[in-house]
């Protein structure tokens, strides 16, 4: 199956897996690709190399996306059919046009933007990247007119994380039961008695007093925001969970990544989002199999002398151990039975970070099996 | 500058990818071979140090109680750390029965969790304590090196740095105290060392520059930048034309597979020479190169041979950056 196949009628593609495993390049080849075919794509790139975001055109951040020059890709040798726009995720400047759009009127959305509890959270935060990004593909989704919006995560070590992020996030600017903490003779306060006045008690011996200020005055500026914040939240996760959504899992095939790989599948399964297929990068294939050492110092020798050939047979050797690895660690990923598509992409000898490495690995994701297997054979014998 | 492993408190950072855990792992072997008891502490509740040591030695892979400091090997310990349960730690032992009351409330752990950055500084909290000579942990021993595996690197700054910023936001009570504190053990380079760990090639090398960037923005600068996994440079200028052309002549599969895969090697072998060359030019400092290491999987025989390179490395370093001595008769006169 190929990538084209598998996006079929969807309208959004998230790309996640651990850092490291090229999600930023994949979701750059995913969007270039079906925009090849005729798509209106936009890919929401969060760290991208800088070479990749001057392939794109994305020199600065945006914050919204723009349609990446024909012209750049064509020099590739890619007709593109439809159009690809591409973005950069600012963080920062999404929390804060969330803020004021929210906020009730501009005084109030420019005192929050002002509150030193808010700016610690809107950027310094870890989580705050992954809240602003689901964010933002909200708002593309919501706004726009793309036939496909291509999300890349961002690189945290955990994926869950991100899948976390924007509840945990949310239930912290709800602050409902915060508001309680931080006004001690509230209302809330005396109904819940006792116990609060310890709790209360023992917040303000942690958090020193003008911490507790700061968090009340935060919390009555985005009070009349709760609801709006608690509406969206649940219009986010709907959108995740829609059959047009499709998430992708990004890999490299050493130990590590795939068990997280394994992991951040069987949660999204759990979660109810719609897992679509593994993209296995970075791949070392070995189609010849086991050769003993001796067979191809044998083969060797008769264009190479023998000390040069035996470092050939030894590098050949090591390589088939990476090979190896390799199929063990991709065989776990689909246990019997699992008809799920995986998608393997070949270790190239040189980083992708231009429009020509973009323009590669898209012949092997958009190619039937039949197409793959041709190339691969190629490659390897 | 003191030794590396004079320290109490290494952060190895890095971008994902990059095998920060490995070096945290080889590090903590080679601290607790030179005599030093010496404990490998993760952040992200994976164990996965403890996990790839624990296998070599046979024992099953159970996932062991968060904030449990296992001895693995003489002087070796890990422990994963687990901000919640930092949170109820560190509350009763900070104010006892009052604490134990919020730490079982509901509403408290929300408020905690949900707070931005309070998972971080209940972490970052929790290794302070380790690495104190007076442990709060009540009967619990000093460590003479903390190794912090911490998470990747934008994370990684941001970790290091949250102390100070909750510092600020608070400025008074207990946590501004303890944020200070904390702060000024990571500030503090005869304690502290921050590690840099990247491999060679073009993200994890722009990542370093920039976390060296942030770094010294905080005031704080790399002890060591280790690149891991550098291939062997295997085959000379020459041969690789040689080899170009062997690969036509090849008449069977075998041998031009064989070569392919030599020709393949080089071109990777060059583009980490240039990356390793950029790394040092950007950084205007040696590094110190762990080798890639081709294995289904790193066990504890390849994490004892990468601690003995990073031995060498560092001492090689240290003596790179010792002065020459002054003579005698010189250094006399210094004293008081």
């Amino acid at each position: 199956m190929s990538i084209a196949g598998l996006l079929e009628g969807k309208r959004i593609c998230v790309c996640g897996g651990s850092g490291g495993v090229g999600k930023t390049t994949t979701s750059a080849v995913i969007a270039l690709g079906m925009a090849a075919q005729g798509a209106k794509v936009a890919v929401v790139t969060i760290d991208p190399a800088r070479r990749l975001a001057n392939a794109l055109g994305l020199e600065e951040l945006g914050n919204e996306p723009r349609l990446v020059e024909p012209g750049r890709l064509r020099s590739g040798g890619l007709d593109v059919r439809g159009e690809l726009w591409a973005m950069m995720l600012d963080p920062k400047r999404t929390f804060d046009e969330l803020i004021e759009h929210l906020a009730p009127d501009r005084g109030s959305a420019e005192e929050i933007l002002a509150n030193r509890v808010y700016r610690e959270l809107s950027t310094a935060v870890a989580g705050s990247q992954e809240f602003t990004a689901v964010s933002k593909l909200y708002e593309l989704d919501r706004d726009y007119d793309f036939d496909l919006l291509v999300l890349d995560t961002p690189p945290s070590r955990n994926a869950l994380d991100f899948l976390d992020a924007p509840g945990r996030l949310t239930s912290f600017l709800e602050g409902r039961m915060l508001k309680t903490f931080v006004r001690p003779t509230g209302l809330g306060m005396r109904i819940l008695g006792r116990g609060s006045g310890l709790l209360s008690a023992g917040l303000q011996r942690i958090t020193g007093v003008d911490l507790l200020t700061d968090l009340s005055t935060f919390f009555r500026l985005l009070g009349g925001m709760t609801e709006d914040f608690r509406v969206r939240a649940a219009e986010v996760e709907k959108m995740l969970k829609a059959d047009t959504t499709a998430f992708l899992l990004v890999t490299s095939a050493q130990r590590e990544p795939i068990d997280e790989a394994i992991w951040f599948r069987r949660t999204l399964e759990e979660s109810g989002l719609p897992f679509a297929g593994v993209i296995v990068n970075r791949v070392h294939h070995d189609i010849l199999g086991d050769s003993p050492r001796g067979d191809v110092i044998a083969a060797l020798e008769a264009g190479l002398d023998d000390e040069l050939a035996a470092r050939v047979a030894e590098n050949f050797h090591d390589y088939h151990v990476l090979a190896r690895r390799d199929e063990q660690n991709i065989a776990r990923l689909a246990p019997g039975g699992d008809d799920r598509p995986q998608m393997l992409v070949p270790h190239f000898d040189d980083d992708v970070h231009d429009v020509e490495g973009l323009l590669r690995v898209h012949r092997y994701l958009f190619a039937s099996e039949a197409e793959r297997a041709r190339m691969i054979a190629k490659v390897v014998a | 500058m003191s030794g590396l492993l004079d320290k109490r408190l290494i952060f190895v950072t890095g971008k994902g990818g990059v095998g920060k855990s490995t070096v945290a792992t080889a590090l903590g072997l080679l601290s607790a071979r030179s005599g030093l008891r010496t404990i490998v502490v993760e952040l992200s509740a994976q164990d996965r140090i403890q996990r790839t040591l624990a296998d070599q030695d046979g024992e099953a892979g159970e996932r062991p109680d968060p904030l449990v400091e296992n001895e693995l090997s003489p002087g070796l310990f890990t422990i994963s750390i687990d901000p919640q349960q930092a949170m109820e730690e560190y509350l009763r032992i900070k104010i006892g029965p009052i604490g134990q009351a919020i730490g079982s409330s509901k509403l408290f752990h929300a408020f905690a969790m949900a707070t931005p950055g309070m998972r971080e500084l209940l972490s970052i909290g929790k290794v302070w304590e380790l690495a104190q000579l007076h442990r709060r942990t009540r009967g619990a021993a000093p460590y003479d090196l903390v190794v912090v595996d911490t998470p990747a690197s934008g994370h990684g700054v941001g970790i290091l740095r949250t102390p100070r910023t909750f510092a600020e936001i608070a400025r008074v009570g207990p946590i501004a105290h303890q944020g200070r504190a904390i702060a000024r053990t990571i500030a503090d380079s005869d304690f502290t060392a921050v590690l840099a760990v990247a491999t060679p090639e073009e993200m994890p090398v722009n990542e370093t520059l920039m976390l060296r960037d942030a770094l010294a923005s905080d005031g704080l600068s790399l002890h060591n930048v280790i690149v891991n996994a550098v291939y062997p440079s295997r085959f000379e200028a020459d041969e690789l034309l040689h080899l170009r052309e062997a690969v036509e002549d090849a008449d069977s599969p075998l041998a031009r597979a064989a070569i392919r895969a030599a020709v393949s090697e080089c071109a990777r072998a060059d583009n980490q020479r240039r990356q390793l060359t950029r790394l040092a030019a950007g950084l205007g400092r040696p590094l110190i190169e762990l080798p890639f290491v081709f294995a289904d999987h790193l066990g504890r025989g390849e994490l004892e041979r990468l601690a003995d390179r990073l031995g060498a490395g560092f001492a090689g370093e240290e003596r790179e950056a010792k002065p020459t001595r002054p003579p005698a008769a010189h250094a006399a006169e210094e004293l008081p």
